[in-house]
């Protein structure tokens, strides 16, 4: 019974093939030659968002579009394009959203400002005990 | 304590990150990610055809300097099944659809094309979601429109319902 039941919800579980029946880019699942590329590369996929799955990285998801991600990005690096040269160009397509590191404006910037800004109001209430203690 | 209302700075820097919490709780969230091409010229590709009797789609074809339609689905994609007679309707009011078939084999998009019509003019084939890339896409169905001047002027994410043709229709107008 429960077999019977297992198999039946796999049937009824389409969505699982619903990811399409095309190929996988060649360089999506396979390392450049050269290992100072590959790691530059590497390094450009982990700071860029998967469009499909949002919280992973496109060098974590298994998702058909991070593969073609990564295909592009590592096409990309071993023609010898800079790494922020490629962060750019997904940002002209899919907006800063797409990238893990927030650029230094708008509201980037608070982000970045945020940990100073925190230390001076810190070193501000801490100053009473400073003077306290000479 | 020279100072009492210092006392109370704490609690108002919390309630304060509680009412955050709360607001984002409130705020209905939206996941879709809009493509930053809108505005932009369309990107130059050239696709094979996605199935026999179909003719490819290059970005060369679509610049005739009519507004039309840039339709992204798949055999696969159960939305794209649901907004096929509304393309359809589009079609009939003499808009001109191209689309883009991705990750998709040529025998599953000649079903899909026999079973649901086919209003489009051309159909390439993004095996490998390239030109999706290129776009800014981020899933299927997506539907572009392309304006006279060769730029994308709007971009519907997912399935077009009913109340969507007049909207897409005046859109079409807009980029004229």
């Amino acid at each position: 019974m429960r077999q019977a039941f297992t198999i039946l919800t796999l049937l009824v579980a389409a969505p699982v093939f619903a990811q399409g029946s095309g190929p996988i880019p060649e360089l999506a699942n396979q390392q450049l030659a050269d290992p100072k590329k590959e790691a530059e590369a590497t390094n450009l996929m982990h700071g860029l968002r998967c469009i499909q799955c949002q919280g992973q990285s496109i060098a974590d998801s298994d998702a058909p579009m991070a593969a073609t991600m990564r295909a592009e990005v590592r096409q990309q690096i071993a023609k010898g394009e800079k790494p922020e040269t490629i962060r750019k160009w997904m940002i002209g397509r899919y907006g800063e959203w797409v990238s893990f590191e927030p650029e230094m404006k708008g509201s980037g910037l608070l982000l970045w400002a945020a940990p100073v800004l925190l230390l001076l109001v810190a070193v501000w209430m801490a100053r009473g005990l400073f003077r306290r203690r000479a | 304590m020279t100072r009492p209302w210092l006392l109370w700075l704490p609690l108002a820097v919390i309630a304060f990150i509680g009412g955050l919490a709360i607001y984002g709780l409130l705020v209905p969230k939206d996941e879709l990610v809009r493509s930053a091409m809108v505005g932009q010229k369309l990107p130059q590709f050239a696709l094979a055809p996605a199935t026999a009797g179909v003719q490819g789609l290059a970005s060369s074809d679509m610049a005739d300097g009519k507004p039309r339609l840039l339709n992204i689905f798949a055999s696969w994609c159960i939305p794209c099944k649901a907004e096929a007679p509304h393309l359809e309707t589009l079609k009939k009011a003499g808009v001109e659809i191209d689309a883009i078939a991705v990750r998709d084999r040529p025998e599953d998009v000649a079903v899909f094309l026999d079973q649901f019509g086919n209003p489009f003019r051309r159909i390439g084939a993004d095996n490998e979601m390239a030109v999706q890339l290129m776009l800014g896409s981020s899933g299927v169905p997506e539907t572009y429109v392309i304006g006279s001047d060769g730029k994308i002027s709007y971009q519907h994410i997912g399935d077009i319902r009913e109340e969507h043709v007049p909207m897409l229709l005046e859109k079409l107008a807009e980029a004229k």
